[in-house]
């Protein structure tokens, strides 16, 4: 595998100002690492690969990598995935984008981009916190929880973004952890080699906001917390409801095979031409 | 593809349509909306004869950040709303303007605010096209006064689009949308069609936002080898977020510079009568129709009245009024709102003539009559 070292060099963009905004600790930087390693994993060429998130922490990640990157608005990242997709067929678009932007915001364009099944992988980066603006309750705040906008702790249940995109049409849905480097990396692999939406869910820490305020310790407390409730769906098989109480399953939780959208659009081209309704 | 010229009975609607693909446009993402749907409908069914795609978005927020997506992928790339969809797409229209993508919107206007008349004309949102997304931003409006004009007009959207890098917004009324007239469509290898500047450089040497003596920098699309960074942040030359202050003025002055510089190929505006007029008439869109039928008949009666037709809102084409303020002694805005542009003739007035509206938001339009009851009063 590559070292840190080469990872840095061949991936990271020397002209970009650097330090990066992320806090200590900060599980962030840890998941791009394990998607730079599935992108050197499957040689990908750099020229092939954009690079597109939302807004939040989680979305500053494409700046500092040499691909295609596009940071668009809060939300929005999957409709200007999906534009640019149809544009280029031949890039492989991969969205980063937080709880936040993936499931409050931009909840609406998520849904539609499973069902639509086009070849976009996403990875959603869940915190289970607003980070960027400091710590207010998302759609993944656990019930009970605090955050800054919810101090005597949350009222709402959570979504569970796994079941939700599955149950929206997703064809590839995998979860695992930013403590999970080496799983992580794998099922993104597998995500980016799939044809149609992929979906990864990445259980990670915000230290600062999420940590601070419901007592979790710092990112060291939080990376063994995320060792303990993860368990593998192959394990998780065999256990029973009261044993699966409180965790968290891993792995690939679904593969399935169906028309992809741009493929399907094309048919529909061939079709258009040969009636010539130009 | 039109290789024949052609005359064909049309809607305003269906001429923007036809505009946008004489121009090239190839990718389009919308929500169904009235009155802007058939434009929506005709490219679902042409452009993927054409090697173009359609593709129908969940919400109008999503069909401006497609066409975004599609066109930093190199398609060029349109959609169409209405007052409602319009609103939805504010914040990713000024997305456009900072990381200066080329698009354009068609908002075929109705009445408003909120749900407003949908079949109803008006012209309410003059100020929105203008200044409906946050901060300073510039923009260039189109209005198109006849089915006709819809078509060139759309084609010229597309052109400004990508020679300036910037959204282009085509202002059409419902009227326009609507109405039916012959259109003398050209065959396409007979149609201008401008393409934004590409990047010539090796890549290592290309940075997308360093503007060329035009004012505008090469675009590169994704895909084509030049990696580089988009963002809706304030950027330096590489594309890079930037607090820097002196970094965040030349993008933002940038923006307005490479506007400025076109000022003039992007100001649209027509005159009729003008040469001896004493009185002048400003229209634009459906307005025009009332406004000529009643400069005819104010001609037939011996009155100096002229016609000024603004076919660009935005930039505002201040020169337009300026040449002829010193023989005008009123000018008359006719518009179907309570006087958007009526403020900005105002203010280009500065005192020289007398202005005088005439609004109407009930969703019926100004007739040539109360035009030419106004300018009577006036004159007597
Ligand atoms: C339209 C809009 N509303 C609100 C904001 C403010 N805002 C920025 S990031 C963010 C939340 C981000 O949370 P999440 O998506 O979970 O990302 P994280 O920062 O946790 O990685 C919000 C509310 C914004 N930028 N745009
Ligand atoms: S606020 Fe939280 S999510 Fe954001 S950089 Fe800091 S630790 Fe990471
Ligand atoms: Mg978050």
């Amino acid at each position: 595998m590559i070292s840190n070292s080469e990872l840095v060099k061949k991936y990271f963009r020397y002209n970009k100002k650097f330090p990066h905004i992320w806090c200590p600790g900060c599980g962030i930087g840890t998941i791009l690492g394990s998607m730079l390693r599935a992108i050197d994993d499957l040689e990908l060429e750099k020229d092939d690969i954009a690079f597109v998130s939302g807004i939040g922490c989680t979305g500053r990640a494409p700046v500092y990598v040499d691909f295609n990157t596009l940071h668009t608005t809060h939300g929005r990242a999957l409709p200007f995935a999906t534009g640019l997709k149809l544009a280029r067929p031949e890039l492989k678009v991969i969205v980063a984008t937080g709880d936040g932007d993936s499931t409050a915001i931009g909840g609406n364009h998520l849904i539609h981009a499973c069902r639509r099944n086009i070849d976009i992988t996403t990875i959603i980066f869940n915190n289970y916190i607003y980070g960027m603006t400091g710590g207010q309750y998302s759609p993944t705040t656990p019930h009970g929880d605090k955050a800054y906008t919810c101090k005597l702790g949350n009222i709402e249940r959570p979504f569970n973004i796994s079941a939700l995109v599955e149950a929206a049409g997703a064809t590839f849905v995998g979860r695992s952890t930013s403590y999970h480097t080496l799983q992580l990396k794998n099922i993104i692999k597998r995500a980016i080699q799939h044809k149609g939406f992929s979906v990864v869910e990445v259980i990670t820490h915000c230290p600062t906001t999420y940590g601070r305020i419901n007592r979790k310790g710092g990112a060291v407390e939080m990376l063994e917390w995320q060792k303990e409730v993860a368990v593998d769906r192959e394990k998780a098989a065999k256990m029973s409801p009261e044993e699966l109480e409180g965790k968290i399953v891993t792995g690939i939780l679904l593969e399935r095979e169906l028309p992809e959208f741009c493929e399907q659009y094309d048919t529909i081209i061939e079709k258009a031409q040969s009636l010539d309704k130009g | 593809m039109r290789k024949k010229p052609s005359y064909q009975l049309m809607q305003g609607n269906e001429a923007a349509a036809e505009g946008a693909l004489a121009a090239g446009v190839n990718f389009f993402a919308g929500y169904p909306i009235t009155p802007s749907t058939e434009i929506a409908e005709i490219l679902a069914d042409r452009l993927p004869a054409n090697g173009g795609k359609f593709i129908q978005m969940e919400d109008e927020i999503g069909s401006i950040a497609a066409i975004i997506g599609a066109s930093i992928g190199g398609c060029k790339s349109l959609t169409a709303t209405s007052g409602p969809g319009f609103s939805l797409m504010q914040e990713n229209l000024g997305f456009a303007c900072l990381a200066e993508v080329p698009l354009v919107i068609v908002n075929v206007m109705r009445g408003g605010p909120s749900t407003g008349m949908p079949t109803s004309p008006s012209q309410g949102d003059v100020m929105q096209s203008r200044w409906g997304t946050h901060g300073d931003h510039p923009i260039i409006v189109l209005s198109p006064a006849s089915v006709e004009e819809t078509f060139h007009y759309t084609i010229k959207a597309v052109n400004l689009a990508e020679k300036y890098r910037n959204p282009v917004i085509v202002l059409m009324d419902e009227v326009i949308g609507h109405m039916r007239a012959r259109v003398s469509l050209p065959p396409w290898p007979m149609v201008e069609r401008v393409n934004r500047v590409k990047p010539n450089m090796p890549p290592e040497w290309y940075n997308p936002y360093e503007r060329q003596a035009s004012g505008v920098a090469p675009m590169a699309a994704f895909g084509d080898g030049y990696r580089y960074h988009v963002t809706g942040l304030v950027h330096d030359a590489k594309g890079f977020p930037t607090a820097n202050p002196n970094e965040a003025r030349d993008n933002l002055r940038g923006l307005f510079a490479k506007i400025e510089r076109g000022f003039r190929e992007i100001c649209l505006v027509d005159y009729e009568e003008m040469e001896d007029a004493e009185h002048a008439i400003v229209a634009y869109g459906c307005m025009v129709l009332s406004a000529r039928s009643a400069l005819e008949q104010l001609r037939e009666a011996g009155h100096r009245v002229g016609l000024i037709k603004l076919g660009t809102l935005w930039p505002f084409p201040r020169f337009a009024l300026e040449r002829y303020l010193p023989q005008l002694k009123n000018i008359i805005v006719p518009e179907l709102n309570l006087g958007q542009v009526y403020r900005e003739v105002l203010r280009v007035n500065a005192g020289h003539a007398n202005i005088e509206k005439i609004n109407r938001i009930n969703g019926t339009i100004i007739t040539p009559e109360e035009i030419i009851k106004t300018v009577k009063g006036l004159i007597r």
